[in-house]
């Protein structure tokens, strides 16, 4: 089991270092460097910027260095928790990032359960009452959740939320609380408008689990362990709990792997349709202003929250299911 | 979803008398693989009513021009959030439709643009009619239109049939060439997913060993990276002067290079499960290059797979397509996609005071649920000597 998870890890930390050099790619290929691009935001609004000053600030950041001593130099930092300087807010990145990175973990993660709590009654619904109305409904429930991007959905249900009930339901605080310090008050307020997000980020992953599931477990209800133990007399919710269930979750918890990234990625952008203060938005205007440091360690906490959470899942899958041992190694 | 357990697909309304149980047998034994699996298909209700509105949707990427009515791109501020006008198909209990003709004014108090029909007015709508001219097919000068009004230019005279945007440009045109580029993206982008992945995963699955192992770490480290903010990223990488070709390409090119792990991984479920099939053992024996053992002998029995998976691969492309082109990453105006038009559709006040701009959302919803349906009905056939 050990050296499975050690397997398993060593494959993350490669991810992670992929993750780096990509995302720090990504910053590296707009032709023209922040500098540029701040001269064109101050023409833009009338100012110059001369040639001694652009060139004191290529020096301050190291510009003109060559690109995989920039990316050394960054990842140095990186290691030491210090993710470099916004360019654009000149103050530090992880200043910057500070409480929106909580806040997207917690999203994700409210996301996640969700899906869970949501997907597991109802796969199992679906699979003992197979061909009933509720089963009908949650497959067409399903297509419909996967078909519907996610950003359109929280379009539209912010359009409905203003139309029929005039409220914003966007957001994860009420604005007198926006930026007010942590308290109790505060904490059941984000607790109060996190279903929202989290439903809608979770709607795609929990119609993909309905159908694993239901699908799962339809294949286990039929082997002949269910008929004896049926047999035997146990009761129909022992019957089903007991053991099918049990043997249907395996495939469920090896999902998780997929599923995460697909949050993460959906986090990013209906938080700009809700307007959530997490990183989502955050990225967009640094990408827009080619400020590298912050959308590089942007694109790399994603990341690596991403693998972190698969790791785990997968812990978590061997924990569960022990035969995965003897089949990897 | 049903799926028959036994291997006879009778064709439509069969008797099973035993003469005529024999005669459908012989027709199996006889019928090729393509035969069987369109047989298996026809009994997929949903994927066949999928295929049709994927076939109309193909048709709408070909007649864009014929179908739109006014120019894509006229913009006039007289007309500016104009809300559709009602079609009434009846004048006098005869088919002949009309629409009232409109006026707009302005708002006293709010300073708003409001549009009141004017039952006075009646606009017949005409088909058949000449229009702005385009190029059929790319090729033939064409005027014609489907439908219009006479007299198009008169301001009280248009049919706004999904209404205007901002600029006062109709919905409905726009709607038409938005979804000749959303469709032509998704094919584009998956017919380079496609070649990668059969690339790739053929590799991966015939060669096995390191090659193996390296191009299935590969995949699974692309699989576990958040695709949207790698996306963003490349797309802003994008110059802000490419010209609309240019960046139709790239971002083609940018959905189809994290989108080829799927495809990938089918190929070499395929290879994998293929390569000690006893006909590709015997024809490796008989002495077939490893060319022709591929392509002669494997890659034809597991095509339908391949198309399949493709075509559960395209929902994919055109959401991406869409979301980035939402988030003003991906096309850009004066490019008309649906993600293009949608993105008037992101400030939560503007679409409460004209809904209208949020129906591109009908059509991704659409056909996404069509390919999704279709894709499965074709897995499901795929295989018709499965079950």
């Amino acid at each position: 089991m050990l050296a499975y998870i050690g397997r398993r890890a060593l494959l993350a930390v490669f991810t992670v270092w992929a993750i780096s050099v990509l995302s720090f790619a990504i910053i590296q290929l707009p032709p023209g460097d922040y500098v540029t691009s701040y001269i064109a935001q101050m023409a833009s609004s009338g100012s110059v910027v001369s040639e001694e000053e652009a060139q004191n600030l290529r020096i301050q950041y190291g510009l003109g260095q060559p690109i995989y001593m920039q990316y050394l130099k960054w990842m140095k930092l990186v290691v030491r928790g210090n993710f470099g300087e916004s360019m654009e807010w000149r103050r530090p990145v992880s200043e910057v990032i500070g409480e929106r990175l909580w806040l997207t973990v917690v999203v994700s993660v409210a996301a996640l359960i969700l899906t869970w709590v949501l997907a597991l009654p109802i796969g199992i619904y679906s699979a003992v009452r197979q061909y009933s109305p509720g089963d009908y409904l949650a497959t067409f429930v399903g297509f419909i959740g996967l078909a519907v991007p996610n950003f359109l959905l929280a379009l539209v249900l912010l359009y409905f939320g203003f139309v029929l009930f005039n409220a914003h339901i966007g957001g994860l605080f009420s604005p007198e609380l926006q930026d007010a310090p942590w308290s109790g008050a505060r904490v059941w307020d984000l607790a109060k408008h996190l279903p929202i997000p989290a439903l809608i980020l979770g709607l795609a992953g929990t119609a993909q689990q309905v159908r694993i599931m239901r699908a799962n477990l339809l294949d286990e209800l039929r082997k002949p362990y269910v008929v004896t133990a049926r047999a035997k007399g146990l009761s129909e919710l022992r019957v089903i709990l007991k053991y099918p269930v049990r043997m249907a979750l395996n495939p469920f918890a090896s999902t998780i792997g997929y599923t995460l990234p697909y949050i993460v990625s959906g986090s990013v952008i209906v938080s700009l349709v809700l307007g959530l203060p997490t990183v989502g938005p955050l990225l967009l205007k640094a990408l827009i202003a080619q400020d590298m440091f912050l959308a590089g360690t942007i694109v790399l906490l994603l990341g690596v929250m991403t693998v972190i959470g698969t790791l785990l899942s997968d812990v978590l899958l061997v924990w569960i299911d022990p035969r995965i041992r003897l089949e990897e190694t | 979803m049903a799926t028959t357990p036994d291997l006879i697909v009778e064709p439509a309304g069969a008797p099973p008398e035993p003469g005529a149980r024999s005669a459908t047998e012989s027709r199996i034994f006889v019928a090729s693989q393509w035969q069987l699996m369109w047989w298996r298909f026809r009994k997929h209700k949903v994927a066949l009513a999928s295929a049709v509105v994927v076939i109309g949707f193909y048709t709408i990427v070909l007649g864009a021009d014929f179908l739109a009515y006014a120019d894509p791109d006229a913009s006039e501020a007289q007309r500016s959030l104009m809300p559709p006008q009602r079609v009434h198909f009846f004048d006098g209990g005869r088919f002949a439709p009309y629409v009232h003709g409109v006026k707009g004014v302005r708002d006293p108090n709010t300073f708003r643009r409001v549009y009141r029909p004017d039952p006075s007015q009646k606009v017949p709508i005409r088909f058949f009619v000449e229009g702005f001219p385009y190029h059929f097919l790319g090729v033939f000068p064409a005027t014609r239109h489907l439908i219009g009004v006479d007299g198009g230019g008169d301001a009280g005279k248009t049919i706004f049939l999904l209404g205007t945007d901002v600029q006062g440009r109709d919905l409905w045109s726009r709607l038409m060439y938005g979804t000749r580029i959303s469709l032509t993206i998704g094919l584009f982008g998956v017919t380079l997913s496609l070649v990668l992945g059969v690339v790739l995963g053929g590799l991966s699955g015939f060669y096995g060993g390191v090659t193996d192992t390296v191009i299935q770490r590969t995949i699974e480290i692309l699989r576990s990276i958040p695709t949207i903010p790698l996306w963003m990223g490349l797309a802003a990488a994008m110059p802000r002067e490419w010209s609309i070709l240019q960046v139709y390409f790239a971002i083609t090119l940018i959905i189809s290079l994290l989108g080829w792990t799927e495809l990938a991984r089918v190929v070499r479920g395929r290879f994998l499960a293929m390569r000690e099939e006893d006909f590709v053992v015997s024809a490796r024996l008989v002495g077939c290059t490893r060319t022709r053992t591929i392509f002669v002998h494997m890659v034809p029995s597991f095509m339908s797979h391949i198309i399949a998976a493709t075509t559960l691969a395209l929902p994919a492309m055109i959401i991406s397509e869409t979301a980035l082109s939402f988030l003003g990453l991906g096309l850009r105006p004066p490019a008309i996609s649906w993600g293009v038009l949608l993105q008037q559709a992101q400030n939560v006040q503007t679409v409460a005071i004209s809904p209208w701009l949020m129906l591109p959302a009908v059509p991704v919803i659409v056909v996404v649920m069509a390919f999704n349906f279709l894709g499965d009905g074709l897995r499901d056939a795929a295989d018709p000597y499965g079950h």
